[in-house]
């Protein structure tokens, strides 16, 4: 077998802010922007690194997902225990620096932590969590 | 005229939008847990009054904001008393906690053991495997 991982996917609730942050804040391009209003599925990535992308989609969008499941699900959105991915980059500091000064919300400054990983945290719009480590 | 529905999405509308308040005084306390911060510090932020932040907070995270500062001050301990040389005392200083009393308290609440014996029972060993050195509290991931 010959598998890589391509795309993973993170929840927003709303497009415009979440395709704001990850394109304007993280830097990523955006690889392809479809559907309308709040059914947006939105695929974003690192400039260059076509490889690896996060999609960037409406929740419960599945139509077997009942309405009590669909509520909690936002609340969870809403509270931050949703979503969250890890993320790496080699200069930590700098990417924090420049994360931080386009008013992004800061979660953990940057901090070596006891399993071995440096690494720092922010919250996106939608309330994902974004973990970012050292490449080292 | 008032359909029953829009009040219900009024409501839930309402709600998230706490919760989305709640997420952030939460995000302070991760961010911020290592300095000075109490519960009258964490209301003022959020725009609300103490108590109803309490409560709320209760709601959504099944404890008090008060109970999570103090957990997240324990987990970073737990990390400091492994992996620094700092005696007991500079790292309860070190991780926010303004009494002993409490902070030997919390702590042995939370680690199963107090400070001193903590380090002690897990320094032992000569080279703690992974699963020896994770602390009793989880490791904040998500």
């Amino acid at each position: 077998m010959d598998l890589t991982i391509h795309t993973t996917v993170l929840p927003h609730d709303d497009p415009d802010a979440s395709l704001a942050f990850y394109r304007d804040v993280l830097g990523f391009e955006v690889r392809s922007d479809v559907g309308q209003g709040k059914m947006r599925w939105i695929t974003v990535g690192p400039a260059g690194r076509a490889g690896t992308s996060i999609l960037l989609a409406p929740p419960a969008a599945d139509p077997g997902i009942t309405e009590d499941e669909r509520r909690t699900i936002a609340e969870m959105m809403a509270k931050g225990t949703y979503g969250w991915i890890l993320l790496a980059t080699p200069d930590l500091d700098g990417t924090f620096e420049k994360v931080q000064a386009r008013d992004a919300e800061v979660v953990q400054e940057p901090t070596e932590q006891p399993y071995g990983v440096r690494d720092c945290a922010f919250r996106d719009p939608a309330g994902n969590l974004v973990r970012i480590q050292e490449l080292r | 005229m008032c359909h029953p529905s829009w009040g219900r999405a009024r409501a839930a509308a309402q709600r998230l939008s706490d919760f989305a308040r709640l997420r952030r005084v939460r995000d302070r306390i991760d961010r911020e847990h290592a300095r000075p911060l109490d519960v009258e510090a964490l209301a003022r932020g959020a725009d609300m009054p103490a108590g109803h932040l309490g409560r709320l907070f209760r709601l959504a995270y099944g404890m008090s904001p008060y109970a999570y500062l103090t957990a997240r001050r324990v987990e970073r301990a737990t990390v400091l008393l492994l992996h620094g040389d700092l005696a007991v005392d500079e790292v309860r200083r070190a991780v926010g906690c303004p009494s002993p009393a409490v902070f030997a308290a919390r702590f042995t609440e939370l680690a199963g053991t107090e400070p001193g014996a903590y380090r002690a029972a897990h320094r032992t060993a000569a080279e703690p495997s992974r699963n020896e050195e994770a602390p009793a509290v989880a490791p904040h991931l998500a």
